[in-house]
């Protein structure tokens, strides 16, 4: 059970805890993603699932650079018709919102997943429309206003749970998409997906990534991530902001509250700690706020814009 | 540890390290050997991530360390496109290497068995070897289809003292019994009390094993191989029921290993995630 201090309500969820789990991060079987509620996540937003299966990318997908991570996986999953069981086998496990991350190469293919992902008993949805590393997809509609538009606007016409849409930071002027999200539709916005990277072996004067380029995601992009949600929330203020990107302790988590966001996603820093990291963030804010004679997380959102 | 601390650890940063050194064993494995001080230090169960610079990169377990000297090798079996183009290698050649990654096996003392089958005996033989001087007695049961398939006979028979405790099987009978490795395995644990085993291998075996020893109520550690991308916890790849193998394990003990046992053997995620019969 959350404390009250902790527990929380995005766009129609009710989270028992602040922190959920980010895209794409141990998010293939209901098991895994269980046992990352019970390290004390309030959520779990699943690998994102498109219409057709992909295999992703060949190794090395991931490598680890200073203060990060830049992974091009390449989106592998098993196709929402196979992944359609795990959702139902995840509903019967976890009591906690499951957020389906789901992407397509059209909007009308977004919708087809969107509205199954429904059927199989998602309670919310989450857009992918920031994966920088596959062609057609992700990014490519993300960047794209009239895109963005028409994807989120057809899954909304399809789908009454809560949709989410996660931006990409790898973009000019991310209000403006974030805007643009809102006007079609999203209950909610997730900043940010990763920002596009390379690394190069000096030995080998090979890039190292299978796909040459990939998504930095880790502590060495969390102030991106906090400055893009610092910036759409000078100017939605009332959309719902989940922040995300390099969150590894609860200042980093109170820092993204601070600046705007509700609640959070964590992925990386699970693979430099463990699922409990999410313990040790809750009982860090927890603390915080009764230093500050505060009574909930939502009387410090947004609190640094004076 | 603070997180500040793991992100600048060695283990998952890639080196690149040139072959020492390139022994064929058998048809179709091969041994490499090269310097990497970080995975010299490496536990037996270990495994590193080896990248084959262009190509891919693979999950090796470790055969062997000297770890004053920061040398350490592998062996790889011919299987597909990866494992090819490093069997096409020689001394001089430059590979990555991540690691060492996963637990290690527990190393109990007293009188000890281990069942390897193929490229499973890998491991093994790095526990044995580190067991060998303070364990009473070691058993080594290995398996393969066929006599030239049988991996590191000679090093087996050094670390088993007596002959009679290596047994070799083999599906055609062309060296030592002709039947597989559960069949001398079962007969042992009716006439022998042991305190501790350890296997790798094909993972119908692995459960088969893990039957015998549940009816004797014998404790086993298992050491499981998964598809594996990333290698620290985080891809998702290589789960097995709420286990990353490359991080919970891959050595799992008869505890672990009855939690599992509905996809032990039976079934494994593919690349798209899809759980597909083993
Ligand atoms: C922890 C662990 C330890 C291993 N230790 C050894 C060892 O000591 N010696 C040895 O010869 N082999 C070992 N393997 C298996 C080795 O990693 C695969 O044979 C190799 O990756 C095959 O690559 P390929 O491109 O040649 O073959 P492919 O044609 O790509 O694949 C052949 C088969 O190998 C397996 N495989 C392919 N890619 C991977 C991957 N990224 N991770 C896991 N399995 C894969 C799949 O089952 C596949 O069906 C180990 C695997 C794991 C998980
Ligand atoms: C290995 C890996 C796989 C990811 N896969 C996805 C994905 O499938 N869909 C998605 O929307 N984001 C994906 N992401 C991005 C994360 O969800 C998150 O936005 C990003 O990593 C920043 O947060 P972090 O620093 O806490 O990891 C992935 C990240 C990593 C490291």
């Amino acid at each position: 059970m959350g404390s009250s201090t902790l527990s929380l309500q995005i766009a129609g969820l009710s989270l028992d805890y602040p922190g959920m789990l980010a895209s794409g991060v141990l998010g293939y079987s209901a098991e895994s993603m269980f046992r990352v509620i019970e390290g004390g996540a309030g959520a779990v937003v699943t690998k994102s699932v498109s219409l057709q299966p992909r295999c992703g990318y060949a190794n090395p997908t991931v490598v680890q650079v200073k203060s990060g991570l830049i992974n091009a996986m390449g989106l592998p999953n098993p196709g929402i018709q196979v992944y359609a069981e795990e959702i139902r086998r995840s509903k019967t496990l976890i009591r906690q919102p499951l957020i389906v991350s789901i992407f397509g190469y059209s909007a009308e293919e977004y919708a087809v997943v969107a509205g199954k992902a429904v059927a199989a008993g998602a309670d919310a949805l989450e857009l992918n429309v920031s994966c920088p590393h596959v062609k057609q997809t992700g990014s490519e509609i993300g960047q794209n206003a009239a895109l963005l538009f028409e994807v989120v606007k057809t899954v909304k016409a399809t789908v009454k749970v809560p949709v989410f849409v996660k931006l990409s930071p790898n973009v000019t002027d991310i209000v403006h998409l974030a805007s643009t999200a809102v006007d079609a539709g999203a209950d909610a916005l997730t900043a940010v997906n990763t920002l596009r990277a390379i690394a190069i072996n000096v030995e080998t004067t090979r890039p190292i990534l299978n796909n040459i380029k990939g998504g930095l995601s880790g502590p060495a992009m969390k102030n991106v991530a906090l400055r893009c949600v610092y910036d759409i929330r000078e100017k939605l203020a009332n959309i719902p902001i989940v922040g995300c990107g390099g969150i590894s302790s609860w200042q980093d988590a109170v820092e993204f509250f601070l600046a705007g966001a509700s609640a959070v996603q964590i992925g990386t820093a699970i693979a430099f700690d463990s699922p409990k990291v999410f313990q040790t963030i809750n009982q860090g804010i927890e603390t915080y706020l009764k230093k500050k004679h505060l009574r909930s997380v939502n009387e410090i959102v947004g609190l640094s814009h004076h | 540890m603070k997180l500040s601390d793991y992100l600048i650890t060695k283990t998952n940063t890639l080196r690149t390290t040139n072959i020492i050194d390139v022994k064929t064993e058998s048809l179709s494995v091969k041994t490499y050997t090269f310097k990497d001080k970080q995975c010299a230090k490496a536990k037996p169960g270990q495994f590193l991530m080896l990248w084959i610079p262009g190509i891919d990169e693979i999950p090796l377990s470790i055969l062997n360390t000297t770890t004053e000297k920061g040398i350490i090798s592998v062996a790889v079996k011919n299987v597909g496109n990866a494992t090819q183009h490093l069997h096409n290698m020689n001394p001089g050649a430059t590979i990555g290497i991540r690691g060492p990654f996963g637990n290690s096996f527990t190393q109990n003392h007293g009188n000890i068995l281990l069942i390897g089958g193929g490229t499973g005996t890998v491991p093994l033989i790095f526990l044995a070897k580190n067991l060998s001087n303070k364990t009473k007695k070691i058993t080594f049961i290995t398996g393969a289809k066929t006599k030239n398939e049988l991996l590191f006979m000679d090093q087996l028979s050094n670390v088993c003292q007596e002959k009679n405790n290596l047994i070799a099987t083999t599906n055609d009978g062309t060296y030592g019994l002709q039947c597989l490795v559960t069949e001398p395995l079962a007969t042992l644990l009716n006439q022998e009390k042991f305190d501790a085993i350890y296997t790798c291998g094909p993972e119908v075996m692995v459960k088969k094993i893990f039957e015998l020893t549940q009816k004797h109520k014998l404790p086993l550690e298992a050491s499981l191989e998964r598809l594996m991308r990333c290698g620290m916890g985080l891809c998702g790849s290589c789960v097995i029921g709420k286990y990353r193998v490359c991080r919970d394990g891959t050595v799992f003990n008869e505890e672990q290993l009855n939690e599992i046992k509905e996809e032990l053997g039976t079934s494994k995620l593919n690349f798209s995630g899809n759980k597909i019969p083993i």
